[in-house]
């Protein structure tokens, strides 16, 4: 049975992954991955300075001062790259290593003072702890979602076009630096949220791995957004439940562990996108070109004695390709299966009459190509992959009329074809 | 035609006056107000001028294209013409307007590898950016944008790829998206940065056509081209480049040896394109 407290937590861990998956997808998609790591463990400097001034714990005061440094290490990235001549990677660095040091170093400093320092609790900001969440809590993070939630639908068009095409969006008059400073702002505000449940070392993952999970799964960008704050949602949720019953087991790996968990399914079982969705259709393209290339090599030794069907052994074509046995038995027997070849008692293999009609075919393309390459340079432009792509496709019907004109007085055209 | 074609040089810069167009100004007509003015206009990357003092007034509308030797601030001056690169002087103005003021005026193609084409929007929402300048702050586009954004991609012939993931497509038909989104912004003046580097024969044609009837409907259009065989074919109004504008004006008035030989310097394989072009440049195009 879920007890009140685990229920709170539940509903404030979920909120945190929704609104950190929905901003955080627009990190992923410019790039800015990192941009949001760094900005995390920028925060944590804030935190300390922010318990320091107010003196106690007081989650309102901590996060604001965790929002104020993660925007300024921020400011000093975008400041590092444009007026010196630092690289932005090495401008994230610097800025992730050098804000997350001094944070360590200031909150050992609180901690080791006497009275106050087990107050704070402050460790819990560096690797994450849900349990201390109360309902206030819950109430501040509910607010916060729906204020990234708000900002995002309402400048959604805007964001869309800065984030797609900078310049395009600047040529139209869109201030794209102040979208893109609020923007960075809604990802900080994200941070600030997840701080107290997963810390500022494991935030990154919480805005980077549902978006790059969602866009496995959809091409429309509302898609994308609406799949990321599911997952994210999920991935808090569920990462809670976990750690709750394990109660030995700190949140925040956990959590991260649950995002992971949803990263590696879409990464291998989303269709098209996914990792064995591309290796089938890389596949099945790889054995179709092969085909293709044997039915061209089998026209080819086969058109001097047409019409009469010549017979060939697997050694006759072994000698002309470099395909190991296997594969080219392989690929006879389905071009067998297929009908496009027959096979004698005495494994020698010729065309059939459907075999004849689609080799040739497929060697008028390939003869084509070998023309427009050799003697017509103008249209190489066109040149896609040229084992798949039907010349008709690529030219127009004249032109291609005089290829095939071309062809014949060069007496390369199939003659099976005419 | 001519007559309305200026071409101005600054004379107080310490460097010495590039050729100038034999073009005879009537400064006695009274002008109208200039399509682009383009006055004294300098662009510095790191203290490096990539582009100087450059000026530019077309008063008619024209098919430009903008030649000149690699490196030579082509697209620069594209970028710096739209306000995309900072000016360390100069002034650009657009039917006597700053172009902040005339921003819906303006269509822009950007070069092919400026974006991210995995990005996860369709064909069709590609186009429909382009409608986004006239729709302004917080509006979505609505039926009528959408319209707009399926008859541009008709006139790109590309229709049927409308609800594709923009990545799915080739090089050739990405170029043709970007055009239909700037078709969509129902420009005046278009710019597009190299629209047909690296494209195949069926998208350069398309571009050619819509050239045509950007210009049969007396809009002006500003190209950054590479290919030096072409610019008879395509343009009729030149603006030559070499850091510092060489010549503008009519091609037939600027797209000359002399002229070439001026912007290119010494680089003879592209100056054999340039005569080769010359030569044929009364022989019909076969293909196109």
């Amino acid at each position: 049975m879920i007890t009140y407290n685990t229920l709170i937590v539940l509903i404030g861990t979920s909120l945190l992954g929704a609104s950190a998956g929905l901003v955080g997808s627009f990190a992923v998609l410019r790039r800015r991955s990192l941009t949001g790591d760094a900005l995390a463990h920028a925060a944590l400097p804030g935190l300390c300075v922010a318990f320091l001034i107010v003196g106690e714990r007081s989650l309102p005061a901590m996060l604001l001062g965790a929002f104020a440094s993660g925007l300024l290490g921020i400011g000093v990235i975008s400041g590092l790259r444009r007026w010196t001549r630092i690289k932005e990677d090495t401008a994230i660095g610097i800025v992730l290593s050098v804000f997350f040091g001094a944070g360590i170093v200031l909150s050992r400093c609180i901690q080791n003072t006497p009275g106050t320092g087990s107050k704070a609790g402050l460790d819990s900001y560096i690797l994450g702890k849900t349990a201390g969440m109360i309902f206030q809590d819950v109430v501040l993070i509910a607010g916060l979602a729906a204020f990234c939630l708000g900002i995002l639908l309402l400048f959604y068009k805007e964001f869309r076009v800065v984030s797609f095409d900078p310049s395009f969006a600047r040529v139209q008059g869109w201030p794209a630096v102040s979208l893109d400073l609020l923007l960075m702002s809604l990802i900080a505000v994200a941070v600030v949220i997840g701080l107290p449940a997963v810390g500022v070392v494991l935030m990154a993952s919480l805005l980077i791995l549902p978006g790059a999970s969602a866009r496995f799964w959809t091409d429309e960008l509302d898609w994308l957004l609406v799949l990321a704050t599911i997952f994210g949602l999920l991935t808090g949720g569920v990462g809670t439940l976990i750690s709750t019953w394990y109660s030995l087991l700190p949140a925040g790996p956990i959590i991260v562990l649950t995002g992971t968990a949803l990263f590696l399914l879409s990464l291998f079982f989303a269709p098209r996108r996914g990792a064995i969705a591309r290796w089938l259709s890389a596949y099945r393209v790889h054995s179709q070109l092969r085909r293709d290339k044997l039915l061209t090599l089998l026209h080819d030794v086969s058109e001097p004695y047409w019409p009469e069907s010549s017979e060939w052994t697997i050694e006759d074509l072994a000698s002309r390709k470099s395909w190991p046995p296997r594969t080219l038995k392989g690929l006879l027997h389905n071009l067998v299966i297929w009908g496009q070849l027959d096979v004698s008692p005495e494994g020698k293999y010729r065309l059939t009459q459907s075999g004849w009609q689609m080799s040739a075919e497929l060697a008028r393309n390939q003869r084509l190509w070998q023309l427009i390459l050799t003697e017509h340079a103008e249209w190489s432009g066109c040149l896609a992959n040229l084992d798949q792509t039907d010349v008709r496709e690529c030219v127009p019907a004249e032109f291609h009329a005089q290829l095939d004109r071309e062809l014949r007085a060069k007496n390369r055209y199939p003659r099976v074809l005419e | 035609m001519s007559a309305t074609n200026t071409f101005t040089e600054t004379s107080d810069s310490g460097f010495s006056s590039p050729p100038q167009v034999d073009c005879p100004t009537s400064d006695n007509v009274p002008a109208s107000t200039p399509i682009l003015d383009v006055h004294d206009v300098t662009v510095a990357y790191q203290h490096k001028p990539v582009l100087w003092d450059v000026d530019l007034t077309l008063n008619r509308p024209h098919l430009v294209g903008i030649i000149g030797p690699n490196g030579a601030g082509k697209s620069t001056l594209l970028k710096a013409i739209l306000g995309l690169v900072p000016l360390a002087s100069g002034t650009v103005s657009i039917l006597g307007k700053p172009l902040a003021q005339q921003r819906r005026l303006i269509g822009y193609v950007p070069q092919r590898e400026s974006v991210d084409w995995d990005f996860p929007i369709s064909v069709v929402d590609t186009v429909l950016l382009g409608t986004y300048g006239h729709l302004g702050w917080f509006r979505r586009p609505g039926k009528s944008e959408r319209e707009l954004a399926h008859d541009c991609l008709r006139q790109v012939g590309l229709e049927e790829f409308a609800k594709r993931q923009i990545g799915q497509l080739s090089g050739g038909q990405q170029q043709r998206v970007f055009l239909a989104r700037a078709l969509a912004q129902q420009a005046h003046i278009y710019f597009m940065d190299e629209p047909m580097a690296g494209v195949d024969a069926a998208t350069e044609r398309v571009i050619f056509d819509l050239l045509r009837r950007l210009r049969e409907s007396g809009k002006t259009v500003f190209v950054v081209h590479h290919d030096l065989r072409t610019v008879r074919d395509y343009f009729d109004y030149v603006v030559l480049l070499n850091l510092r504008l060489v010549a503008s004006g009519p091609t037939d008035q600027v797209f000359t040896p002399e002229k070439l030989q001026a912007a290119y310097g010494g680089r003879l394989p592209i100056l054999d394109a340039a005569a080769e072009a010359l030569r044929t440049r009364e022989a019909p195009h076969d293909h196109l």
